[in-house]
């Protein structure tokens, strides 16, 4: 089957606007929590938008709408300068052909809290008309299939804090199924609110310290964050006749549920192995090849635990030998947002040749003995197997990575993404 | 109420409201068509809900439908005054 290569990526994290921000930070050891909190502090969506499309997108369509203005330009689609914002009459393909998938796992809080604020102290009759459309979790992808003249398939997907993955997973699919000829595909969340700090504080899921280290034995939840990420998906030999430039390939994709319990993964990280393990069957290679690990990471006991028997599980005695850290160290936890991100951190990393750390990681839980690579980033060591065909040598040949997104509900999704 | 309110009263509002909706101050006239201001039917049924809540007018989906300039807005609220 046909390589489906990313050729934009985009991202408004924690750690600043911009994917290059966010790589180049986490690498550097820096974490964007602040006062026990992942929020996009720089971020302004009047920098990116007119008022008019300000008043028309909730937070998280907003930083969806950034993100893959981000993602076009990089891509070589359009300016990404003001004037043109719609680049239209830059994309390389027919606006009928170009898909959008965007997860979130919650979409538009803020404005669903406003709307019964508004519902309350004044009555039904002052609540906004734009309240609908600002909240639906679809919201996200109609906004930049509008913004981008984008007329292929579009629609959101949602499975808690594995959506940007599972979006990132079906536009592969509807790429492969040619149903599409490009797809723009991320993930989006912004619900830094009160509702939703008390709903996850309620489950016993959130950081009491407000502090993420994945891992570490004094880890106690994960901590909140906001954010999107947006990737530009085509296939490899439309890239190349375009002269674009390529910055990774997604090699497979692999789903499943543990149908197990709403919020707790099976604690022998079966479920998730299985979506590990597809992913690497999708990709058509062993375990073996893999040079890194993107872990969902969360911070929280039980994610932590599982996932660490889930790696062993899918990776047999080479998870023992390979780099696995958590960009959740760094930004916290984005739900819904949390897989596109990753799945954008996971291609600069590789691409850059660098593991970068599990940021606050001092001293892992007993039994979690995989590398985590904690403290600092390092070069990324590439394993001697390399793809099997010789190539194996020096820094010359593509480097390999799982990425794990896990939700609420047993959702598993797993990207198996290289760069060149 | 209708006897103390003027037409420039509403005209204030009217125009008040859609460059809170995003339309350029400068290209707010009398004569300016919603299409050419870029105003919607979401955004004339965010003003229906401030008319009610200013004057306590009831503006009805098939009224505003009608609704193509400034000017009509303003005649059509006057109307109903």
């Amino acid at each position: 089957m046909e390589a489906i290569v990313v050729t934009g990526v985009g991202a408004v994290t924690p750690l600043g606007v911009g994917a290059r921000a966010m790589h180049e930070r986490w690498s550097a050891g820096v974490c964007g929590v602040v006062d026990g909190e992942g929020p996009c502090a720089d971020f302004d969506p009047r920098e990116f938008l007119s008022a008019k499309e300000v008043r028309r997108a909730d937070r998280f369509t907003q930083l969806a709408l950034a993100a893959c203005q981000e993602a076009l330009a990089d891509a070589g689609w359009s300016s990404g300068e003001d004037g043109d914002r719609s680049g239209v009459g830059g994309h390389p393909y027919a606006p009928e052909r170009i898909g959008c998938v965007l997860g979130t796992g919650i979409g538009g809080i803020g404005t669903l809290v406003e709307g019964q604020d508004t519902l309350r102290e004044r009555g039904g009759q002052y609540v906004s008309p734009l309240s609908v459309p600002l909240m639906m979790s679809n919201a996200g992808a109609g906004a930049l299939s509008m913004a981008h003249g984008l007329r292929g398939p579009s629609f959101a997907v949602s499975s808690a804090c594995a959506s940007g993955a599972h979006a990132i997973g079906s536009a592969l699919r509807m790429l492969q199924t040619g149903e599409a000829d490009a797809v723009v595909a991320g993930g989006s969340e912004a619900g830094l609110t009160p509702l939703a700090r008390a709903a996850f504080s309620a489950l016993d899921a959130l950081s009491k310290e407000g502090i993420s280290r994945p891992f570490d034995a004094r880890r106690d939840g994960f901590v909140m964050g906001e954010g999107a990420a947006v990737l530009v998906l085509e296939r490899a030999d439309a890239a190349q006749a375009r002269g674009a430039r390529v910055l990774g390939v997604i090699r497979g994709y692999g789903a499943s549920s543990d149908a197990y319990h709403l919020t707790a993964p099976r604690d022998d990280g079966a479920g998730q192995a299985a979506a590990m393990t597809a992913a690497l069957a999708d990709a058509g290679i062993g375990p073996e090849q893999i040079d890194y690990v993107n872990a969902h990471g969360t911070s929280t006991p039980l994610n932590d635990r599982a996932e660490t028997a889930a790696i062993k599980l899918a990776l047999g005695e080479h998870a023992k030998r390979i780099p696995v850290s958590s960009t959740k160290s760094a930004i916290g936890h984005l739900l819904g947002a949390a897989g596109a991100v990753e799945a954008v951190a996971t291609l600069l990393a590789l691409r850059d040749r660098v593991a970068p750390p599990t940021i606050g990681l001092t001293e892992p839980e007993a039994g979690l003995d995989l590398d985590y690579v904690p403290g600092s980033a390092r070069p990324l060591a590439l394993n001697g197997n390399g793809n099997g065909d010789g190539s194996a040598h020096g820094q010359d040949r593509p480097v390999l990575a799982l990425s794990n997104s896990f939700g609420f509900g047993g959702h598993n999704a797993v990207l198996c993404l290289e760069a060149p | 109420m209708s006897t103390t309110i003027t037409e420039e009263q509403i005209e204030t509002l009217v125009v008040e409201s859609l460059q809170t909706f995003g339309a350029n101050p400068e290209d707010i006239t009398r004569e300016a068509t919603f299409e050419a201001l870029d105003i919607d039917s979401l955004d004339l049924a965010e003003l229906s809900q401030i008319v009610h809540e200013q004057y306590g007018v009831e503006l009805k989906g098939s009224d505003v439908a009608e609704v193509k300039t400034v000017d009509d807005a303003i005649k059509l609220i006057a109307e109903r005054l």
